[in-house]
């Protein structure tokens, strides 16, 4: 569904990205994980159309995005979750699902989306003439999930959504993220807490100073002597 | 009482203007951080034209009052809204990656531009508008006799500040404008043409400053190439004023500052007009850089 092959992303004069494939298949959960700076957002978002590939090549259903505007991008059905989840603190819960929504032009089908977010998140429901800004971090997040399910997208990147929240939200937003995934929608999920990535997905990627790694089924990486001392706190 | 009415009706007319040129400056620093210093001259190209079309297609021979105001406004603000887009692509689009001082040098360039241009083609002398365009009546106001004029005028923009309002709150492409405003990554990030809100954002505020213009040039009778810099700097303050960046404050900054120059000049000393609306920008800088309205609401990290 997804195919990265190869591409490079630079910074002015840095480059951040030498090279990485990665290859997501139609309804998994692929995740890939890595330290602090090893390049898993900036994967992101130039799969997303926000940084330019100096080199190689995204195809997303057969088709070249990499040559596309990130707004192209998200019509073809790529949405993604932000490291920090950045909603638009100073409009209201219901504003940033609207805009969410923004490529889509069936009013029926933004109902339907609208109705299938507040069944996930009945927290949002409540609150949908609030300012974003006033939500708590956990809502914020539910909210950055909402927003980008109300485009309707066929993959969702989620950069980081347990950051910041407390152990018992982050199973919760967990949960979520595989009830998602069952309903059909392809996932690829950066994630600091390894462990948690690992159990809930199909598949991973490990990421280091701008390159790939290792790549496995999430079984075996959990299982990895190497990923267990570098990534999920020693053996146990 | 009757000279303080007279004085207010002043005050809310020409801050009515002021706060049509101030929209042009907060939407612009909306979504590009970028302080617009040629907007005051697009202001000036609207006064221009619309003396320029008056003048060249007798409107006033087959229209009456009324309609030769509505069309030459919709002329004049078609026609600056075309030349603030260029603006954009031309001096602003280039250095959207560049410093941001780079832009603020090119917007200073454009300014001296645009002045330039106005002087060479219409020469450097006043100009004067036909004066038998707009009735003479005066309309009695709690016993006040006022000038229907300055009524239109307050109306006028009044009227087109509700229109932008309800625009940018109401619509999809206004609910884009703000998400642009707030972040633009996340904007793109919801399918949003940033290139274009801000093509937008460039053609709403150059046509209301050029409707401004023609106003000004309906209500005062004389224009000059270089009154875009005052009418700019104390656009800017009342943007300043309101809190730049916010839509409804550059409204309010707007009045508040027509007002505030009115009761100076009446109450102090017409000398100090100018005086007044910096003391106020100096002011507010000191005192709340964020302006009356700036800021609602902090952001949760």
């Amino acid at each position: 569904m997804l195919q990265v092959e190869n591409i490079h992303v630079s910074y002015g004069r840095v480059e951040a990205l030498h090279g990485v494939s990665l290859d997501v298949r139609q309804g998994e959960i692929v995740t890939i994980l890595g330290a602090n700076g090893a390049g898993k957002s900036t994967t992101l978002n130039a799969i997303c159309g926000i940084f330019k590939t100096t080199e190689g090549a995204i195809r997303f259903e057969k088709e070249d995005i990499h040559t596309l505007a990130a707004h192209a991008i998200v019509a073809r059905g790529v949405a993604q979750v932000p490291e920090g989840r950045r909603v638009f603190g100073t409009l209201t819960v219901r504003e940033n699902l609207n805009l969410g929504a923004y490529t889509c032009n069936d009013k029926a089908r933004v109902a339907d989306n609208r109705q299938r977010v507040y069944t996930l998140f009945p927290r949002l429901a409540e609150r949908v003439d609030q300012l974003a800004g006033t939500l708590s971090g956990g809502e914020q997040q539910m909210l950055a999930i909402g927003r980008a399910l109300m485009g309707n997208p066929k993959i969702l990147l989620l950069d980081e959504p347990s950051l910041g929240l407390a152990p018992l939200l982050v199973k919760a937003i967990f949960e979520t993220i595989r009830e998602i995934n069952r309903s059909g929608l392809t996932v690829v999920l950066v994630e600091q807490n390894a462990r948690a990535a690992l159990k809930l997905a199909h598949r991973g990627y490990v990421m280091e100073v701008g390159r790939i790694v290792l790549e496995d089924t999430a079984d075996r990486l959990l299982a990895d002597p190497e990923v267990q001392k570098a990534y999920l706190g020693g053996a146990r | 009482m009757d000279f303080f009415l007279q004085q207010l009706t002043n005050g809310l007319a020409v801050g009515s203007i002021y706060a049509l040129i101030a929209l042009g400056y907060t939407m612009v620093y909306g979504v590009l951080k970028l302080i617009n210093f040629a907007h005051g001259d697009l202001f000036a190209i609207g006064a221009y034209l619309g003396l320029t079309l008056l003048t060249a297609f007798g409107l006033t021979r087959f229209l009456g009052p009324l309609g030769v105001v509505i069309v030459l406004a919709l002329m004049v603000m078609g026609l600056v809204a075309v030349v603030g887009a260029v603006l954009e692509r031309v001096a602003y689009r280039p250095l959207r990656q560049a410093h941001r001082l780079s832009a603020v040098v090119s917007a200073m360039g454009a300014s001296i531009f645009f002045q330039n241009a106005l002087m060479l083609i219409y020469g450097a002398r006043y100009k004067v508008y036909p004066h038998d365009i707009l009735p003479k009546n005066v309309v009695s106001l709690l016993g006040v006799e006022v000038p229907l004029v300055r009524l239109l005028v307050l109306l006028t923009s009044v009227l087109m500040m509700v229109a932008l309002y309800l625009f940018i709150q109401k619509t999809r492409i206004g609910t884009a404008i703000r998400a642009a405003a707030i972040d633009q990554r996340a904007a793109k990030l919801m399918g949003i043409n940033v290139d274009r809100v801000i093509m937008i954002v460039f053609l709403i505020g150059p046509a209301l400053g050029g409707a401004a213009g023609l106003m000004v040039g309906l209500y005062y009778g004389q224009i000059n190439f270089t009154m875009g810099w005052m009418y700019g700097l104390k656009a800017f303050t009342a943007a300043i004023l309101g809190g730049i960046g916010n839509i409804p404050g550059a409204m309010v900054g707007g009045l508040l500052l027509g007002v505030i120059e009115a009761m100076g000049a009446a109450y102090l000393s017409i000398a100090w007009k100018d005086a007044i609306t910096f003391i106020v920008l100096i002011a507010i800088l000191i005192v709340r850089p964020t302006g009356l309205l700036g800021e609602r609401v902090a952001e949760k990290v």
